[in-house]
């Protein structure tokens, strides 16, 4: 009886100290992104939804701490997930006040991660859970799966070049759930016939989007307005 | 040939029917333009209410490409109405005044005058869509900017940069001149028939009516006749405003979704225009001309 309430006790203390582990590892992470105080990146932005087909075009990013963030196209008209560009890792690690529970390990582009789910404290918080996958000797965040209560399920892949040091990735590749789009011909006044019906694969496939940003360059902490954002 | 064209013309231009086509393409343009400076932004969101549940839109989608294209879209359906006033009666007309036997006594052969007719006809068709292009694109362009031009398609959308747009519509408005001029041939091929101009104006708008109908209908037994109805091919000019996508779903800029539709629609329209022309001068070569 004593062995077993010995080895409860013991597990209590690993699992314990599991979740202890996790909380420091994401807050080493947030430390490193905390070395950023704003950026400006430039950009390509390619929209991969199945019933749109728009060109890449040129695109800046702002992100000035705690939680300001904007993405501009360079002119012209942008179509970006609802509510979905703006969960980014900044505004996840805006919050303190959550907790990172350990959930195993995984491969993410060849790079073994730590999974690691994050729960904000915060009822009124907007995202439900987060679970992020850490490159745990670079402290990088390799994908991020967000769930929201507005706007269902995000995932985030990110690959790192030369701003790796930041914690800012070169290529984002974010992807979500799309509805159903068919406007009648009546209103869009097209007379050819209708196109074949799709199977049940295309239709799985079709409700995934994804918008993907590739990353030329950063300026790191020089300084942004308040302005850039509104 | 040349004099009989320009005296054709001139009986045209003189004509104040003929003003009433270009007076009514400018209110129509004008309302359209009012109501969407005026409450745009309301109109666009109703537009966008199915897309805007899973995707956010930023720029400004407003702008004069995208108005031009509304405009099109509503008016190149009614803009046959104010070609058959025209065309239609260039024959009837000539009978209804009791002038016709009188110019065919002049030394021209029936065949030049009535090519002559037909290419006056066509001049108008022209100059009407060079004043439609004048009040939707360009002065459109003036009034609201240029940017990005956003089509919402039955089962997809199309994003158009603001720098590959223009020489669409410039094809766009060549293509909805060959549409236009089947049209005016129709109209002339039924006034041949007719020694009032009501008559084959009525008669060509009813012909527009009924086969625009059939065309938009989607019912099975009628989509085997829809290919070979030219009001199925009068709306080709909006295929210049679709896009190819590559393999990784990029548009291409520059290119166009299905130009060989284009061709056959255009193809389809000259056999038309073509076709009723050689019946006009057919018929017209055997008529027993009696006012």
């Amino acid at each position: 009886m004593k062995k077993y309430l010995l080895i409860l006790v013991a597990s209590f203390f690993w699992m314990d100290s599991d979740g202890q582990d996790m909380t420091a590892l994401v807050m080493k992470v947030k430390a490193k992104l905390d070395l950023v105080k704003d950026y400006e990146a430039e950009g390509k932005m390619k929209t991969d939804v199945s019933f749109i087909k728009a060109p890449i075009g040129k695109v800046h990013v702002y992100f000035k701490k705690p939680n300001l963030f904007k993405l501009k196209k360079d002119g012209g008209i942008s179509l970006l997930p609802k509510g979905g560009v703006t969960v980014n890792m900044n505004t996840v690690f805006a919050t303190t006040d959550f907790v990172a529970l350990a959930a195993g390990e995984a491969l993410v582009g060849g790079v073994n991660t730590k999974v690691v789910k994050l729960l904000p404290s915060n009822e009124n918080n907007d995202i439900v859970l987060t679970t992020m996958y850490i490159d745990e000797a670079n402290l990088l965040v390799m994908k991020m799966v967000t769930t929201t209560k507005e706007n269902g399920t995000y995932e985030i892949q990110m690959s790192y070049g030369q701003f790796a040091k930041y914690g800012l990735p070169d290529k984002v590749i974010f992807s979500f759930n799309t509805k159903d789009y068919k406007l009648p011909k009546g209103i869009t006044l097209e007379f050819e016939d209708e196109a074949k019906p799709l199977t049940e694969a295309q239709k799985i496939k079709n409700k995934k989007g994804r918008v993907e940003i590739t990353y030329n360059s950063y300026a790191v902490n020089k300084g942004l307005n308040d302005a850039v954002f509104k | 040939m040349w004099t009989l064209i320009q005296i054709e013309l001139f009986k045209i231009f003189r004509r104040p029917r003929t003003y009433i086509a270009f007076a009514a393409i400018f209110s129509l343009i004008a309302i359209i333009q009012f109501g969407l400076k005026l409450d745009g932004d309301s109109y666009v969101d109703f537009m966008m209410r199915d897309i805007t549940s899973s995707l956010t839109i930023e720029g400004k989608i407003l702008n004069g490409y995208q108005v031009c294209y509304i405009t099109l879209q509503i008016l190149l359906v009614h803009v046959p109405l104010l070609i058959a006033l025209v065309a239609a009666d260039m024959i009837s007309g000539e009978a209804n005044m009791g002038t016709l036997r009188f110019m065919l006594t002049r030394p021209i052969s029936r065949t030049n005058f009535i090519l002559a007719k037909f290419i006056a006809s066509v001049v108008y068709t022209l100059m009407l869509l060079i004043w439609l292009a004048i009040m939707a694109l360009f002065v459109n362009m003036l009034l609201f900017g240029t940017d990005d031009l956003f089509l919402l398609k039955s089962q997809y959308v199309v994003l158009l940069k603001r720098d590959d747009i223009f020489w669409r519509y410039l094809w766009a408005f060549g293509f909805a001149a060959l549409a236009m001029t089947t049209v005016a041939s129709l109209g002339f091929l039924f006034s041949l028939f007719a020694e009032n101009s009501i008559g084959p104006i009525v008669a060509t708008m009813s012909v527009i009516i009924f086969f625009t109908i059939l065309s938009t209908l989607n019912i099975p037994v009628f989509n085997t006749i829809k290919p070979f109805l030219f009001t199925t091919h009068m709306i080709g000019w909006k295929e210049f405003f679709d896009i190819k996508v590559n393999d990784a779903n990029e548009a291409i800029v520059g290119s166009i979704q299905n130009p060989g539709r284009i061709w056959q629609s255009a193809l389809v329209l000259f056999v038309h225009i073509i076709g009723f022309l050689a019946a006009s001068v057919l018929i017209f070569k055997k008529k027993d001309i009696l006012s």
